[in-house]
């Protein structure tokens, strides 16, 4: 069977595997070009926000620009630590992933800044409904990490009683909302959950986060109007980090330039922000958040970064993308860049970085430690079996009750 | 003749539909250039190029009408949805629109669609890789539903649903993609290479949908089944020493009624058994119409297994599953009834 051209359009990326990797189509604007409106301007004005890029640290590393949220040096190291801690756990749990003691993992290597940034920028009262790649916020947020890993191993401790597949955290009491492993069914749920604060008549907004990817669902859409109509205090974030498993933006995408644009139809405020500039996503989430609580609505933002590991520990990158696209991205890395600027600015050096890694791995370690004392998920102990008949309704019915005696548990 | 696992009989049938009619297209999330995220799409975009298969927006929806609107252009489009569990968003599309348009039209329009899906647990997915929703799909009027339980059944069903002139919703359970499971989750996994039914055709072939098996043949009781829990079924009956008659329905809608009532009227006795919740799910219909129509035949309740009415639990995952014990216990109360 010969191929013939398609006969429809079908977008195809770049490069595949096999060929060098290359990012030269990516045209990426100066650090600090981009202008910082007001935060109650109308979102139509905010088209070229959608277009562009808001860029704080430049090649250099230094901050320019309006987008400067102008932290001190303790708030970016705050957050650079979190940044590395995200980093060294992903990659201790990966290890642990791969020796069997959990059933699957979610890295969020490259993609640090856009969780843990947004987090410091937002009050920790402020309601996330994150997906399954922003681990940053609950290390932003203070999370105990034996908690966290306590549920990745579905032991006894595990505050979801061992229903969820690994990194689907809930955390209510950090204002974290239970993650679906379904695509974008969180989007508009943000928004209403934004609403119903609004209508209690608190200061509380919610924000949340969904790929590029999942931008192309349904659910997507029902957000952008719902956030647009009822003018609602949401922050509705679009992580392309380039790929949705092994496909690439452009499926998503199509002829839309960006993804930030997609809100431009619905009448709201657009960014578009380098998701490796921690400053930048820190200024972008600040702005957006006070626009929201002070009435003026939602604002949809792009982060635009680079998922440098595989989507899950279920897939192989190398059999859709190039080797080695992560070393060339052309936005750096987040951690990298923002223990650049610490340095240039004399707040921090090589010796405290390396010191800092050491004493975070070896945090890690030890919670892991601690953790598989409540158990692993094959040797035990787990939440008892019973507990998988409660919490499907307020209280079980006849059926269930029959059920679980059934099961003689 | 080759030793084929599921995926490579789903793909081998998808590959000669794909040589042998220009208007078969498969295209679904990940399922273009990467081949699926089970594979079993491997290999077809390079051979039959980017427009007869490709990758989908993140949108089952969409996916759907596509299909649909496709197929009523004259295509006969295969849509894959990722997994059964995200095939909701989709719903819509196919209850009120794909499988009505024959109906609405008055047969003006028709949409051969076939839609692709793994379904089923037993592969520590959680509540969201490891639905099977099959029965939702039963309560459609318009869409035919298949399930095979091996990859010999799979390729020959898989062609006989693209060729079909109706829209078939082509259920794949995923636990039984690499190999024939008995619900011993600790045990050695087997793989399709010693199965019978691993023996597969490379060229084309149908089977006749609405048609059910007996897979093993016995007089005390009937086991009606489909899926991974065939093999369960099986493996219990082994074990308990049973002389057990078990049907393997391979379609689900329409299901084969006379193979189910010739077996009941036989053994008078009955286990209707699914991996979905309990309530509401295939095995209600099916212990439904065994009762009317062998009612006068039957010498104790029809019993059900079937998975408990709470969402998929992950770490709980075999406590969930029905495995063999719980074919076992049916097959004690059905027996000493």
């Amino acid at each position: 069977m010969t191929q013939s051209d398609p006969r429809f359009h079908v977008p195809a990326p770049h490069v595949r595997p096999g060929d060098t990797p290359d990012f030269s189509h990516i045209a990426i604007p100066p650090a600090g070009e981009a202008k910082r409106p007001a935060v109650d301007v109308a979102g139509p004005e905010t088209m070229d926000l959608a277009l562009g890029l808001v860029r704080v640290l430049d090649h250099n590393h230094q901050a320019v620009g309006e987008w400067d949220p102008k932290l001190t040096a303790d708030q970016m190291r705050e957050g650079l630590k979190h940044m590395v801690l995200t980093r060294v756990y992903d990659d201790r749990m990966l290890k642990l992933q791969r020796q069997g003691k959990m059933s699957f993992y979610m890295k969020s290597t490259g993609e640090e800044a856009v969780a843990v940034a947004a987090a410091m920028a937002l009050d920790n009262g402020d309601m996330v409904f994150p997906s399954y790649r922003q681990q940053g916020i609950l290390f932003a947020r203070g999370r105990d990490i034996v908690d966290m890993m306590c549920h990745c191993i579905s032991n006894s401790r595990d505050n979801l009683k061992g229903r969820q597949l690994p990194v689907h955290y809930t955390w209510a009491e950090g204002n974290f909302f239970s993650i679906s492993g379904n695509l974008t069914t969180q989007f508009p749920q943000a928004v209403g959950y934004a609403m119903a604060a609004q209508y209690k008549g608190e200061k509380q907004i919610a924000a949340s986060w969904i790929g590029e990817g999942s931008s192309a669902e349904g659910d997507f859409h029902g957000a952008l109007v719902l956030a647009s109509t009822y003018k609602a205090p949401v922050i509705l974030n679009i992580v392309n980090n380039q790929w949705a498993i092994s496909t690439f933006q452009g499926i998503a995408a199509g002829e839309a330039p960006t993804f930030a644009l997609k809100g431009q139809g619905y009448g709201l405020a657009t960014l578009r922000i380098d998701g490796n500039d921690f400053l930048a996503v820190y200024a972008a989430t600040q702005w957006a958040a006070e626009r929201a609580r002070a009435g003026h609505g939602a604002t949809v933002i792009e982060s635009f970064t680079y998922r440098a590991d595989a989507h899950s520990t279920s897939d192989d990158p190398s059999g859709y993308r190039p080797k080695g696209e992560d070393a060339i991205w052309p936005l750096g890395d987040p951690v990298e860049r923002l223990k650049q600027h610490l340095i240039g600015l004399g707040e921090w050096d090589e010796e405290r970085h390396e010191a800092l890694e050491k004493e975070l791995n070896e945090l890690v370690i030890a919670s892991y430690k601690e953790a598989e004392s409540f158990g692993t998920l094959h040797d035990g102990p787990l939440s008892p079996v019973s507990s998988i008949f409660e919490d499907v309704y307020a209280e079980p019915d006849w059926r269930l009750r029959r059920q679980r005696q059934d099961l003689g548990v | 003749m080759a030793k084929m696992n599921m995926i490579q009989a789903l793909n081998s049938a998808l590959d000669n539909m794909m040589e042998k009619d220009p208007n078969v297209l498969s295209f679904g999330e990940d399922a273009g250039y990467f081949g699926g995220v089970f594979r079993v799409t491997a290999g077809l975009q390079e051979k039959y190029g980017l427009d007869r298969s490709f990758d989908a927006p993140i949108n089952e929806a969409a996916i759907v009408a596509m299909a649909t609107g496709m197929a009523a252009k004259g295509l006969r489009p295969v849509a894959e949805i990722q997994f059964a569990d995200y095939i909701f968003p989709g719903l819509d599309q196919i209850v009120s629109e794909l499988s009505r348009i024959r109906y609405r039209s008055a047969g003006q329009f028709t949409t051969p669609v076939t839609i692709r899906t793994p379904c089923g647990g037993g592969i520590r997915g959680g509540q969201t890789h490891s639905m099977s929703p099959e029965a939702f799909f039963t309560q459609i009027p318009g869409v035919q539903v298949v399930m095979p339980s091996n990859p010999y059944d799979a390729k020959g069903l898989l062609t006989a649903a693209i060729e079909n002139d109706d829209p078939v919703i082509f259920f794949e359970p995923k636990r039984l993609y690499n190999g024939p499971f008995d619900g011993h989750s600790g045990g050695a996994l087997s793989s399709w290479g010693a199965h019978p039914k691993g023996e597969v055709p490379e060229d084309y072939y149908s089977l006749p949908l609405g048609k059910a098996d007996v897979v093993r043949e016995g007089s005390e009781l009937s086991i009606i089944t489909y899926g991974t829990l065939v093999h369960v079924a099986l493996a219990a009956v082994e074990q308990e020493g049973i002389d057990a008659e078990i049907i393997d329905l391979k379609t689900l809608v329409p299901y084969d009624i006379e193979t189910i009532t010739r077996s009941v009227n036989k053994t008078g006795r009955c286990i209707v058994a699914q991996e979905a919740p309990r309530t509401s799910g295939f095995g209600a219909e099916l212990a439904a119409q065994i009762q009317e129509d062998c009612f006068y035949a039957l010498e104790a309740p029809i019993q059900r297994v079937a998975g408990w009415d709470t969402p998929y639990p992950h770490a709980h995952e075999w406590s969930y599953f029905p495995g063999p014990q719980r074919f076992i216990n049916a097959m004690r109360e059905v027996l000493e009834a």
